[in-house]
């Protein structure tokens, strides 16, 4: 992302998070698009006064993997609760109105959600939004940047079963 | 003969003369071709299952229902079988429901005698009375001589194309001779077969393995079923398997292999029951029944056996499969090693990926660590087809196995024809282990099938050697020449899959794509989704590929299933069975008569 864009969001933030705060009246966030709201789930201005995001490489995610299952990586293990920054490539969500989607390593060539016979790769990181979003750039790689969270967890709705999710707060085109 | 003396007019009456005798003579004597008629399909409203024309092995378990579809609810079902009443016919009390749907199920009879039925169904509404009749047939055909084992080998998707594909890689072609024919082309029987399900034209791999499995067709993602209108994935008609027959009537031992997810359709389809393939967590844990346990179980999918609290696992309950088989007594072996330390226990579960094991050419060619990650000790097909039939083959009352070469049809799905190719003939190589074997005794009966087709063929030969790229660069008819795949180590996979001439290998159906006709570092998906939209995938061809635009609907990120006839070779006890055109569901009569089982036996 180039540095006119980042400043462009920067200012659109900067007048979106007192909008959020004093409208919360929702019409802003039924048109979000992926980019245009950088900041979703946490508020907007911890990337700047929070810690700084740890790298992370979707190789790194675990250390050991057999028949008998996979070991979360002393890394992972590590930056367990603390802001980290993954790449990868946005999976089609089930539904257009969830506020979590799946981040892959490469891109998905079935939408496992709705195919029968297709599953998730276990290399997967569950990226979870303060709320839906409708312009899903599928095809070209993001960075999503946010709190890291491990361990087993089934969402209510779907039933999509995830292991390593990261609360993001900022989502942005890959360089 | 000519005669110069006869004018050309008298050569033409004497023709039409000829003509008129032999259209005279041929209506006197019959000698017609006459065709039979037939009505566009549609779609009754007494469903019987199992289907008109469905056929059964005496003695062979299943469920019998019928749903009728009425305005106002039906007020009485009547089922006559040869002209008894069916409750009678088959000593069991139906449980009947009226409804909008009305339903009429009989479950877990059998046909006690070989022969010819006819089910007449008369249903009452309000607006008269609707019949319907359909006609079963529980053929009388005895084997002299039976085998005591049978070997099903399921080259998933592995189309006639495909087939070619393998043996001009692994056996190279001369002068327009073959070097060799495939271990799987060198039997003794051929047989053509028809893929279609009772619902679809087109088949998948769950429907498909079933008609091989029970003898009746199924529907799409269903398995050992006749699908019913509900909902529910587990509540359809059931018919008996040849797991649970060769167990029920002989108490032969059973096993299925496969560089899938063990639960993935076409094993899951020798044993299980249920209209969702995508039941994968029930199908593990039905494994485990000893209706239809298997002895030997190896391939991929363990995270279908982990509890959901171990990292990896797709469960959604804390059962632990794995330990649950290990209390039964089944050594447990998760890669390539702990099979080999196996050696030939009684009975035995090798789960050797959490997901499909990977392919042939990643595996052992390549050996490539961003493909394989920590799984790095899988064995092959052919160590899990010798090590199944050694532990099999123990049980002096025989077996049943079904191997299945799975990613043939998973890299034909993503248009990588190479890995689908040395997958092909990974599989070939375990069916030489399994001629070994039956060489030694002449009691097995081995049978090589696909469960349906892809749509890929041969145009030529591809090369850039003259800097033509693309289109441009498909060789073909004489241009085409011959590939140059070398196998100087002798091991029947050639040495490297991405030669200077390769073959052009096009598809009859896919979705938007890059096309760069080169061998692909890493599988790379054709197509991705987005937006509910398959797109080309600019990973698949980095050094740049032609945009292929797609010819089947956007919903598809993947080539598909053609309804292509594929084929079956045989050998041994009853391969004598499989000879023309047949119908799929008549590879599990072939089964069933080759090893002359009989429904109405009960092992001792």
């Amino acid at each position: 992302m180039n540095k006119l864009t980042s400043r462009v969001i920067i200012a659109m933030m900067l007048i979106w998070v007192p909008l959020n705060w004093l409208g919360q009246d929702g019409t802003i966030r039924n048109e979000s698009s992926l980019f245009c709201t950088p900041a979703q789930a946490a508020p907007a201005w911890l990337p700047w006064f929070g810690e700084e995001a740890a790298p992370l490489e979707f190789s790194e995610l675990y250390s050991g993997a057999s028949a008998l299952g996979l070991e979360f990586s002393p890394k992972l293990e590590s930056l367990k609760g603390k802001k980290v920054r993954i790449s990868g490539f946005m999976a089609p969500p089930l539904k257009p109105t969830l506020n979590f989607f799946v981040l892959t390593k490469v891109p998905m060539a079935i939408c496992p959600f709705c195919s029968t016979d297709a599953d998730w790769p276990d290399d997967i990181v569950l990226i979870k939004l303060s709320e839906a979003v409708t312009a899903l750039p599928f095809d070209r790689p993001i960075t999503v940047t946010g709190q890291l969270e491990l361990g087993y967890q089934m969402d209510e709705e779907t039933g999509f079963v995830s292991l390593v999710r990261i609360v993001a707060d900022n989502i942005e085109e890959a360089n | 003969m000519y005669n110069p003396k006869m004018s050309v007019l008298c050569l033409s009456r004497c023709f039409r003369l000829v003509v008129a005798l032999l259209v005279v003579a041929s209506l006197m004597s019959g000698v017609t071709v006459s065709y039979a008629a037939y009505r566009a399909p549609e779609v009754p409203n007494i469903n019987i299952m199992p289907i008109d024309r469905a056929k059964f092995l005496v003695g062979q378990k299943f469920d019998f229902a019928i749903e009728v579809k009425s305005d106002t609810p039906a007020s009485a079902i009547e089922v006559l079988v040869n002209g008894k009443k069916a409750e009678t016919f088959f000593g069991k009390q139906a449980v009947v429901k009226f409804d909008n749907m009305s339903t009429y199920r009989i479950n877990e009879v059998a046909f006690p005698q070989t022969s010819k039925v006819t089910v007449a169904v008369t249903v009452k509404t309000e607006k008269g009375t609707e019949k319907r009749t359909v006609n079963y047939e529980v053929p009388a055909d005895k084997i002299k001589k039976p085998a005591k084992n049978v070997i099903l080998f399921v080259g998933d998707g592995m189309s006639l194309q495909a087939r070619q594909m393998a043996r001009i890689l692994s056996k190279g072609i001369t002068e327009g001779k073959y070097n060799d024919l495939l271990e799987m082309e060198k039997m003794s029987n051929l047989a053509l077969i028809t893929t279609s399900g009772n619902d679809s034209l087109v088949t998948d791999s769950a429907n498909s393995a079933s008609a091989y499995a029970t003898g009746h067709k199924s529907t799409v993602n269903a398995m050992g079923v006749y699908a019913d209108s509900t909902k529910d994935p587990f509540d359809d008609p059931k018919v008996e398997n040849i797991i649970e027959l060769v167990k029920r009537t002989r108490g032969m031992s059973a096993g299925i292999v496969s560089t899938a997810n063990i639960t993935d359709a076409t094993p899951a389809a020798m044993l299980a029951h249920t209209r969702k393939r995508s039941e994968q967590n029930f199908i593990a844990q039905e494994m485990l029944n000893p209706l239809h346990r298997p002895d030997v179980i190896l391939g991929g999918g363990s995270r279908h056996f982990l509890p959901k609290s171990v990292p990896g696992s797709k469960r959604s309950d804390e059962r632990n499969i794995i330990e649950e088989f290990k209390e039964l007594g089944y050594p447990i072996a998760t890669n390539k090693t702990q099979l080999k330390q196996a050696g030939t226990p009684d009975k035995l579960l090798g789960l050797f990926q959490l997901d499909n094991m990977d392919v042939y050419v990643d595996r052992e060619v390549t050996k490539n660590p961003a493909v394989l990650g920590k799984f790095t000790d899988q064995p092959t097909l052919m160590d899990m087809t010798k090590t199944a039939i050694n532990v099999l083959s123990k049980n002096q009352k025989g077996f049943f196995l079904m191997v299945e070469g799975a990613s043939i049809d998973k890299q034909l799905h993503a248009m990588d024809w190479q890995r689908a190719t040395y997958d092909t003939i990974e599989m070939d190589k375990a069916v030489g282990i399994a001629k070994e074997f039956a060489k030694k005794n002449g009691d097995t009966l081995i049978i090589v099938v696909a469960d349906h087709a892809h749509g890929a063929s041969i145009t030529g030969t591809y090369h850039e050697k003259d800097g033509k790229t693309g289109r441009e660069a498909v060789r073909i008819y004489a241009d085409a020449g011959w590939p140059t795949f070398a196998d100087a180590d002798g091991d029947g996979f050639p040495d490297n899959p991405n030669p200077d001439v390769t073959l052009a290998v096009q598809f009859a159906n896919h979705p938007d794509y890059y096309e760069n006709e080169k061998f692909l570092d890493v599988p790379t998906s054709p197509a991705i989704m987005a937006d509910g939209k398959a797109i080309a995938n600019t990973k698949r061809a980095p050094q740049g590929g032609d945009l292929k635009v797609g010819n089947i609907p956007a919903s598809d990120p993947s080539e598909v299933h053609s309804a292509d006839d594929v084929p079956l070779t045989a050998e041994g006890p009853g391969a004598d069975y499989f000879k023309g055109i047949m119908d799929n569901t008549e590879v599990f009569h072939g089964i069933v008569r080759a090893l002359g089982l009989d429904g109405r036996n009960e092992k001792k």
